[in-house]
């Protein structure tokens, strides 16, 4: 954006074919000429200012008459009647004010000159002779050391606003737990049970027979609903820490003709008469999964439309996913309710930077 | 010991007290004054001149839309509890009475049922957001279209972008709090962006939501964001701004009388302060009336957030609505480089393209005037058609982002359209580049097609529907001068001139910058090339004469019966003779 080539183009604008003709006449308006009309157009802004007085004492006595509760035509009564009445209130405030102004205040245009936005140029000079004068005396230009340390003081002393930032999170930073989910609980642990899968919101553990083909469960670990069982505690599971646990561990169970199922490498075990389970947790950018298309297996995200085929190991068959669902291994344990072998093999949900150094 | 105060100086000034009392009016005014030498600030500013045009008042309708959130927030904070620590409800709303949900998520509720006129506050708050990020994105239209970017509004130009930046980014912090299944599943989603960000995304997340997600951190600290630390900047800026506006003082249309050196209008004291105080009340009335009939943002019926669960059909707000349309018809795109995950996927459509649009509004101005080379103030509009290839590029980001937006809701298209998910988002994914394309070529042409109409108009005068038969039997339509002032509005722009880059400079030396040059040349003839100037005095004055003949040649036929003004849709023809009675 340099100024070298702009000889080229006017610097004036050039004079009109069509000369300006000049501000209008001004045209009398009937309030200006006619008593009648001014006094009526003044009665009108009145009016819309009692109006607007009305309005306010009947936003009062609804606030105070109605409960609510109370329902009109379906509407909740006290929201209708307040928010009406205020709004009319400040309606009729508005609209007077600019009847007024339209009607009765002096409508004679006037004219106002523009001044250049850049400064005049002696003032231009004066300032600039300040500056070097300042800049000559702190003597900054001629002492580079100083400078230099300056900026490089002034450079690091916002530091610590960043560094104390690292502390928004007081726990661990470590990766590490995006990888484990509370299916693993008692992985590596022979004396604790293996972790049940249980219905979400009942909480009850699910039997490998009770399922019919076509069946699809919204499951969570047992552990929410039994936690000494595996070792855990009650403030394991509650608050804030059972939010965090339902946001990795949600768990979709669906049963399938053994037939259909492809199974991915290695994997080839992992149902159960069918059963598969696989994490609700999209691999996009992590809403929970649920729409079930029965005849295909196809799982839809809600959020972004990524589809997820779960016949053939949780593959992406449409939408931005990137990566199939992470799939759980199932077993089932010696009631015949159905547990996790192990923990998910891989972490659930979005992707992260260093989620590749596990698979290498 | 008593003091004679009569005799007592009242003032510094160098003339001595007057005797005269002034009026109670005066005499605040004096007290103020000689505190705040109020007479010299006001001397200009209280019958400063605005000129009046319906389109000036988008950005208003912004400013007062943040004035309502400043208002109805300031009420909603002191219910609403901004915690995510466990709670089971116990209120009014029957539904969910015994089920465990944060405070913030029960505050909302208690707002909602139990605090009288708290549902309107919510409503009305929601409401102005939309209509404040509506208003500002509008008036951003408004301003480019009619050439208010130029020099000297550009840094004017960039804290509108800020201002638009901050808006959205408010909206979002602000929706976010009630913590109900919808925003936080929004909420989600961007942990999900924070992943994605390379190299420090896992960190980001971690610090932000002081965990993993979600956390017991990310509500109190929205709620911060929200209240103090954006509102603050957004105050700031819109202060900025308005300043800016008072010294540059307002653009306006070009028409009889008024200068690129003048700005004709009617005074602030007392038109401008009853029109825009006015406009103020109404911009609120309708907002309250909003409220109290439009339901917005139902949290009860959403429930509080469960990270287990989801509802079809999830939108975010509107002004969300575009990255997250991007982030539904990007392919999946994710690469692993040297042992690092890299979802571009995510970072294209949430990461990359809303600060590079951003980047690209703000720029527009600076980009505008190297292409250009026009360095001279504008304080006359122009019209958009009078920028044909600027109009264009702007209706093209347009259909980008109606593109974008679109595809925000594709599922709830392919609902009520009863249409494939699939192939919309397959069309999608190709419209999104073909659109803009199309767009910018037919605008572009549309409005060269204009400005043709308008030198028309200028030469041989308006169409006046009047057919008129030649004796040799020839129709054509008659055509009347437009009035001087429309014809003066008309011609009221200036002449683009293509910019030409120097080969060789005087010396014969080869001009520096020959690549650069060469693409402004370039672009300089995209925009200017191909545009209808208007007509030079020499035209305009061989056309007249023309229409003079023309009209000699018609004037035997004036007063004669039938010579069409009678059957003009205006006259009554009853009693008409046809030239074939005579």
């Amino acid at each position: 954006m340099s100024d070298a080539h702009d000889n080229s183009l006017p610097a004036l604008p050039e004079e009109e074919p069509i000369p300006n003709p000049g501000l209008p006449e001004h045209q009398w308006r009937p309030t200006d000429v006619d008593p009648k009309a001014e006094k009526r157009a003044e009665r009108q802004v009145a009016s819309y200012f009692v109006g607007s007085m009305i309005c306010t004492v009947l936003f009062i006595v609804i606030y105070v008459a109605v409960d609510e509760d109370q329902t009109i035509a379906g509407f909740g009564a006290s929201n209708v009647g307040l928010g009406v009445t205020f709004g009319l209130a400040l309606l009729g405030m508005g609209v007077g004010l600019i009847h007024w102004a339209r009607k009765l205040m002096g409508d004679h245009e006037i004219v106002e000159m523009r001044h250049p936005a850049r400064s005049p140029e002696e003032d231009r000079e004066v300032t600039l002779k300040a500056l070097e004068t300042g800049t000559e005396e702190s003597g900054i230009l001629r002492r580079p050391l100083l400078r230099n340390t300056l900026l490089g003081g002034l450079g690091l002393v916002g530091l610590p606003a960043v560094v104390i930032l690292k502390d928004l999170n007081t726990g661990s930073y470590d990766v590490d737990q995006f990888y484990h989910t509370l299916w693993g609980a008692t992985d590596g642990d022979d004396k604790l049970p293996k972790m049940r899968i249980a219905r979400d919101s009942i909480g009850t553990p699910i039997l490998a027979s009770d399922l019919e083909i076509g069946d699809l469960v919204n499951c969570v670990p047992h552990a929410f609903y039994d936690p000494e069982r595996y070792g855990l505690t009650e403030a394991d599971v509650e608050g804030h820490k059972l939010q965090v646990e339902k946001s990795k561990a949600a768990l979709i169970l669906l049963r399938m003709e053994p037939d259909d199922i492809k199974p991915g490498k290695g994997r080839e075990n992992w149902d159960v008469n069918g059963i598969v389970a696989y994490s609700k947790i999209c691999t996009h950018v992590g809403c929970p999964i649920s729409l079930n298309e029965r005849t295909t297996h196809h799982l839809l995200c809600p959020c972004h439309q990524s589809t997820f085929d779960l016949a053939d190991a949780g593959r992406v068959v449409f939408g931005p996913a990137g990566r199939p669902l992470p799939q759980l291994q199932l077993d089932v344990d010696e009631e015949g309710y159905l547990v996790a072998a192990s923990d998910f093999v891989e972490p659930v949900g979005p992707s992260f930077w260093e989620r590749d150094y596990d698979e290498r | 010991m008593s003091v004679e105060t009569s005799q007592v100086a009242d003032t510094n000034s160098t003339t001595p007290a007057t005797a005269a009392k002034p009026s109670r009016v005066g005499m605040v005014a004096n007290w103020a004054d000689e505190r705040l030498a109020l007479g010299t600030a006001m001397k200009k500013q209280l019958r400063k001149v605005f000129p009046d045009h319906w389109s000036f008042m988008l950005g208003e309708i912004a400013l007062w839309s943040f004035v309502i959130l400043l208002l109805t927030g300031t009420l909603l904070t002191l219910w609403f509890d901004p915690s995510m620590g466990e709670t089971t409800y116990e209120g009014t709303y029957a539904p969910l009475r015994g089920v465990h949900m944060s405070q913030a998520f029960a505050s909302s509720l208690e707002i909602s049922f139990d605090v009288r006129g708290g549902l309107l506050l919510r409503q009305m708050h929601h409401w102005s957001a939309m209509i404040f990020i509506g208003a500002m994105m509008i008036h951003l239209l408004r301003v480019f279209f009619t050439g208010a970017h130029r020099k000297p509004r550009e840094l004017n130009w960039v804290v509108g972008c800020l201002l638009l930046l901050l808006g959205t980014i408010e909206g979002f912090t602000g929706y976010s709090l009630p913590d109900d299944l919808l925003s936080g599943t929004g909420v989600r989603a961007a942990d999900g962006f924070m992943k994605a960000t390379p190299v420090v995304g896992s960190y980001m997340s971690m610090a932000v939501f002081g965990g993993e997600f979600p956390g017991d951190s990310i509500i109190p600290r929205f709620y911060i964001v929200h209240v103090l630390l954006i509102p603050g900047i957004l105050l700031a800026l819109i202060g900025a701004h308005m300043l800016l506006l008072v010294f540059h003082k307002h653009t306006q249309w070009p028409g009889p009388g008024k200068t690129e050196q003048n700005v004709v209008g009617y005074p602030l004291l007392p038109v401008y302060m009853a029109k825009a105080g006015g406009f103020f009340f109404i911009v609120f009335g309708v907002t309250a009336l909003m409220g109290a009939l439009l339901s917005i943002n139902p949290v009860w019926k959403y429930g509080p957030y469960d990270p287990t669960k989801v509802t079809a059909g999830s939108q975010p707000d509107w002004y969300m609505g575009w990255p997250d349309g991007l982030l539904r018809i990007i392919p999946a795109w994710e690469t692993h480089l040297w042992g690092h995950t890299v979802s571009w996927n995510i970072m294209i459509p949430i990461l990359i393209m809303p600060p590079l649009m951003i980047t690209i509004l703000m720029l527009l101005p600076f980009v505008e005037q190297w292409i250009t080379g026009d360095k001279r103030e504008h304080h006359l509009l122009q019209r958009p058609r009078n920028a044909p290839t600027r109009t264009a590029f702007m209706v093209s980001l347009m259909t980008f982002y109606a593109c974008a937006w679109a595809a925000g809701g594709n599922d709830i298209i392919a609902i009520k359209l009863h249409l494939s998910i699939n192939q919309i988002t397959y069309f999608l994914r190709a419209a999104i580049f073909i659109l803009p394309l199309i767009a910018f070529i037919v605008t572009r042409r549309w409005c060269i097609s204009l400005q043709r109409h308008d030198r028309e108009k200028l030469l041989h005068g308006y169409e006046t529907g009047i057919i008129m038969r030649s004796p040799e039997g020839g129709y054509s339509e008659r055509h009347l001068p437009i009035s001087d002032t429309e014809a003066y509005k008309l011609t009221a722009r200036d002449r683009d001139q293509v910019y030409v880059p120097e080969e060789v400079d005087a010396d014969g030396v080869p001009a520096p910058n020959g690549r650069i040059n060469a693409l402004r040349a370039r672009l300089s003839k995209l925009m200017f090339a191909d545009n209808i100037q208007k007509p030079t005095r020499e035209e305009l004055e061989e056309a007249h004469h023309h229409v003079d003949e023309e009209h000699e040649l018609q004037a035997a036929m004036e007063g004669v019966p039938a010579d069409g003004h009678q059957f003009d849709g205006i006259h009554t023809v009853d009693e008409e003779r046809l030239r074939s009675d005579d």
